[in-house]
């Protein structure tokens, strides 16, 4: 899938890449960020300060960032995953003892000029991982028990690190997303009946864990749970975010208040309106004809890479382009369904459209890694 | 560089399989995701648009000023003054101490206020602002509103307050606001939402309580933009309100102030009425006290000053003071006996000093006895064996239907609260209340305004205004309602013949005005203002006849509370009158020793309408005078506004 017919069956070199990258996929990405903007425009009352102007900024490193990514051949990446994944590692134990409280939970590593999230890099460290385990293992042994056993230790640590920093939100994404690099190697759909019988266990258990000395989750995730199955138990506490979030979203109505319009995010009736919840924003003013042009345009990314990764013969960037794409999936799937009742409150950005730096830098990255197997993929027959 | 591993071909085979069902999943996360957005978007659209509207808009009300009250010469007795406050919203505060105690780092509020405005939030919902600080100065203040960012739920606003300039002068007369009160909320059957801001003002007692309706005013309404934290955003609209109606009292505040200030701390009162138009120029009761200290609540020991004093200041004796009228009601007994033809006016009663009824004797005031007097001088030296006489003639039903016609027994129709009716007794009134029948005896006591008769100064000034001007007039204390006059007929004739009145006014005028006359000693000495007056001396106690035989203890002798009332009715100028006097001084010994220069000096102020000359008092006084006025007041100068002493 390349505008010039691959003719040659060796991987462009040099300049020539350029005329190789996946272009509708930059533009979409483009598109939905431009999105972002807008809305962060928006919300800060007509101004570029404090938001728009620095996501714009992080959107040009993340741009550079995605093409240097991108143009690096997709063997170097391949060879240093396991230093990423290690590295990822080692900071997630770093953010325990050095990192930032910020929201009730350690996130953050302060780098000086940047607030580092390695929950963020890991989500992508677990893909390439699990990517390169697969391209490693015979398929004929994929869904032999012990073979099964050691991704979801891949899996499992970080999500465990995750999971206790609190980050219930990120530590379900590197689940997610590590179930679906391990779905698309082909592992045995028992083990995902399994998982899903053991999920239902899980939760079971959490709930019943409820106020005994050892409970699983924080108070405030079992109120965010609560208040997510009955919202109008706590309007003006818990369940405040998804009431206010559910009337922005309705009052937006089909053609939207239009742009800069919406009261709701403008009078802070929306919380983290310029983060979480900016989808919120977005549809009030645009209306439901402006939220489904952004989900249409998720969409197409999420095709675009699909389409990319059924096309490369490389079974590592066929892998890892699946396992980002469905990252960015349960990231902007979970982020919706957050802000319109459908999911608990968890604290999933949208991405490309909320602000924050990590998460922008991060996921260009990411699909600059998309780019770089797309472009440096087998070619001739 | 790549190499493709040799199984690449059928690994992807798996790849694409499994791809399509990741596919089938994620079209059907994205058609839930499209449903739910059609459905909060399209389908149920209309009404979160309308909760996002009350999300948006609060409805602020805006308090009416309240009506200014004027005297009759445009003197401010009421105002509004502009009222720097802070008050503080739970619900937008968060950790409500804390803020409190930043606060406290900034004003002065100590921390017993800070814990009762506590206990007040904790008594009111989360989002009803409660008052934090009152009457702040401008510094404070503005200090306030520059720190309000890092002050969470505290707003300042500005007030209005009310103020009164001429402080202990009219307390019972316009009365006091004060902030409403449960309890007032409870009474009041549909209350003006006006009445939930917090500390509203509203009239307590006096005017202020009785006119509450037209000195209010409506509120206006305003609808506002707010965000969650209720910060005010702009507003949409605004419903302007109606502000409050200004009075025109009739009372002159110069006379007011001067009789204030001529009763001093006797436990009296006095009202000086206009004969013609019933305006009352004057009324005043003594104690007082000052009105702005009710304003933001009084202190538990001023309020217990004023409740344990045994002049009972709060009480406004001119109206609620239930007094036995003594010699001052004889003139009732006298029109009653010359209209029905019982007595001649020269006709000749022998007093000897006592009056025998059955086995029970009646005693003058005189034990010697007047001797021979008619009807002018049994007024003049207030001769009660004369009525005990006549009144036996009369009968009570007679005397009780003449009282009734000069304003005894009915309640003046006066903006205050807690007008007393007073009681004038008949036969049957007796029956029911006590039942027992009536006997002579309470005619006799009754005749001389003792026993079962009761009165007020404002009636016994009305009395007198009455026999004045043979004209059934009012009292008035409301001249105009927002510059608009009240309108005012000419007082009915009583149908009382001239000739009869005429005479007990002549008796009235030997009383103040000929030698030996009970108030000649407090006359008017300047013949165009001459006063004609009734003295009144009336018991508080039984006279036993041991007592009696003993010999009478003198008043000065006796403990406060069992001295007699002493009274004094009047009107002058005699030739041509104006004004209607009465003084009550509460256990003040006699009527001609104590009431009646009190009436005299009133009347004068009130005729020259300034401090009269000297040649207006009798000549052995007048060196008295002199003295005395060196230690007068200045006329009453307007107080200078007390803030934040009470905060």
């Amino acid at each position: 899938m390349s505008f010039i017919a691959p003719t040659r069956s060796q991987a462009p070199q040099g300049l020539r890449k350029i005329l190789h990258v996946n272009w509708p996929l930059v533009l979409l990405i483009g598109a939905v960020s431009s999105f972002g903007f807008l809305m962060l425009y928006s919300v800060a009352g007509g101004s570029f300060s404090p938001w728009a102007r620095p996501q714009m900024m992080r959107f040009g490193a993340g741009i550079f960032i995605m093409f240097f990514v991108a143009f690096t051949p997709i063997g170097f990446w391949r060879s240093i995953t396991v230093l990423v994944y290690g590295g990822g590692l080692a900071l997630l134990l770093a953010v325990m003892f050095v990192g930032d409280v910020g929201m009730g939970a350690q996130r953050w590593i302060d780098l000086g000029f940047f607030n580092l999230q390695p929950s963020e890099t890991m989500k992508i460290a677990v893909v390439m991982a699990l990517a390169l385990y697969y391209d490693w293992l015979d398929p004929e042994k994929v869904s032999h028990l012990f073979w099964v056993t050691i991704p979801l230790v891949i899996i499992g640590i970080p999500a465990a690190l995750v999971i206790v920093q609190p980050d219930l939100g990120t530590a379900i994404l590197i689940v997610l997303s590590g179930a679906v690099v391990m779905f698309l190697a082909g592992v045995s759909l028992w083990y995902f009946a399994a998982a899903l019988a053991l999920g239902g266990g899980t939760i079971f258990a959490v709930f019943w864990s409820r106020g005994t000395d050892w409970q699983l989750l924080k108070n405030y995730q079992y109120r965010r749970i609560d208040t997510f199955l009955d919202p109008s138990l706590d309007p003006l506490g818990a369940g405040y975010h998804i009431t206010q979030s559910k009337i922005a979203l309705g009052s937006g109505g089909v053609s939207g208040r239009g742009f800069m319009q919406g009261t709701q995010s403008r009078l802070n009736f929306l919380p983290e309106k310029h983060t979480d919840f900016i989808f919120t924003t977005l549809a009030e003013e645009f209306g439901y004809v402006g939220s489904t042009i952004l989900l249409v345009l998720y969409a197409l990314i999420v095709i675009f890479c699909a389409v990319s990764a059924m096309n490369n013969r490389d079974r590592f960037g066929a892998l890892l382009t699946s396992g980002i794409s469905a990252t960015f999936f349960f990231f902007f799937a979970v982020n919706m369904a957050m802000v319109m009742g459908l999911a608990p409150v968890v604290g999933v950005p949208l991405p490309l459209v909320s602000y924050g730096g990590s998460a922008m830098l991060v996921l260009l990255g990411a699909f600059g890694l998309i780019q770089s197997a797309h472009i440096h993929r087998p070619r001739g027959h | 560089m790549i190499i493709p591993s040799t199984t690449a071909k059928e690994k992807n085979r798996g790849i694409t399989r499994r791809g399509l069902m990741l596919g089938g999943i994620q079209v059907g996360v994205f058609g839930v995701l499209a449903a739910r957005m059609r459905q909060l978007q399209v389908t149920q659209s209309d009404q979160f648009r309308m909760l996002a509207e009350e999300n948006r808009i609060n409805i602020r009300l805006i308090p009416p000023a309240r009506g200014l009250i004027f005297d009759r010469n445009g003197k401010p007795v009421a105002e509004n003054h502009p009222n720097y406050r802070i008050v503080m919203i739970r619900e937008q505060a968060g950790d409500a101490p804390f803020v409190l105690s930043e606060l406290a780092k900034i004003i002065f509020l100590p921390e017993e206020r800070q814990a009762k405005i506590l206990e007040n939030m904790r008594k009111h919902s989360a989002f009803v602002p409660v008052s934090v600080a009152e009457n702040l100065e401008w510094e404070d203040f503005a200090r306030v509103s520059a720190n309000a960012p890092a002050l969470p739920g505290i707003i300042t606003e500005v007030g209005l307050n009310r103020f009164y300039p001429q402080a202990d002068d009219y307390t019972h007369i316009v009365g006091y606001v004060g902030p409403v009160s449960d309890r007032d909320l409870e009474r009041i059957e549909n209350p003006d939402p006006v009445l939930q801001i917090p500390d509203f003002q509203i009239g307590k007692t006096g005017i202020e309580n009785r006119r509450e309706d037209t000195l209010r005013g409506t509120a206006g309404t305003s609808r506002i933009e707010v965000n969650s934290a209720g910060r005010v955003m702009r507003e949409l609209s605004r419903i302007d309100g109606a502000d409050g109606a200004d009075l025109q009292l009739s009372i002159d505040s110069d006379l007011q102030h001067y009789a204030q200030y001529r009763l001093a701390d006797q436990s009296a009162a006095t009202v000086v009425m206009d004969i013609h138009s019933g305006d009352i120029r004057a009324m005043a009761s003594a104690p007082s006290f000052d009105p702005n200290m009710f304003i933001f609540g009084i202190s538990t020991t001023n309020w217990n000053a004023l409740l344990n004093n045994e002049y009972r200041p709060l009480a406004d004796k001119t109206i609620s003071g239930a007094y036995p009228p003594g010699s001052t009601f004889k003139m009732m007994v006298a029109l009653a006996a010359l209209e029905d033809g019982l007595i001649e006016p020269d006709e000749k009663i022998f007093c000897p000093g006592y009056h025998d009824l059955g086995n029970r004797r009646f005693h003058c005031w005189r034990r010697g006895g007047h001797g021979r007097v008619n009807l002018h001088e049994s007024l003049k030296y207030s001769c009660d064996v004369f009525y005990y006489e006549i009144s036996q003639r009369v009968g009570i039903e007679k005397i009780t239907a003449m009282a009734r016609r000069f304003g005894f027994g009915e309640k003046p129709d006066l903006p205050l609260p807690a007008i007393a009716k007073g009681l004038v007794p008949t036969k049957q009134w007796k029956q029911d209340r006590y039942g027992e029948a009536w006997r002579i005896g309470d005619t006799l006591n009754s005749a001389i305004g003792q026993g079962f008769v009761l009165s007020s100064p404002i009636q016994l000034a009305v009395m007198a205004a009455r026999i004045a001007s043979g004209r059934k007039v009012e009292p008035r204390l409301i001249q105009r309602v927002n510059g608009v006059p009240q309108s005012l007929s000419r007082a009915p004739s009583l149908g009382i013949s001239e000739e009869n009145l005429n005479h007990v006014r002549m008796g009235m005028f030997k009383v103040s005005n000929e030698n030996r006359g009970t108030a000649y000693s407090a006359r008017i000495a300047e013949a165009t203002m001459a006063m004609a007056g009734k003295t009144g001396t009336s018991q508080v106690r039984q006279i036993t006849t041991e007592e009696r035989a003993a010999g009478v203890t003198r008043n000065e002798d006796l403990p406060w509370d069992r001295r007699d009332h002493a009274l004094f009715v009047g009107f002058a100028p005699y030739d041509n009158p104006r004004y209607a006097i009465s003084v009550v001084v509460e256990h003040g010994g006699s009527g001609s020793g104590t009431a009646a220069p009190i009436a005299r000096d009133i009347m004068l102020r009130a005729l020259y309408e300034t401090q009269p000359p000297l040649s207006a008092f009798p000549r052995a006084i007048r060196s008295k005078m002199r003295e005395q006025r060196a230690n007068e007041p200045p006329p009453n100068v307007t107080a200078p506004v007390p803030r934040n002493d009470r905060a």
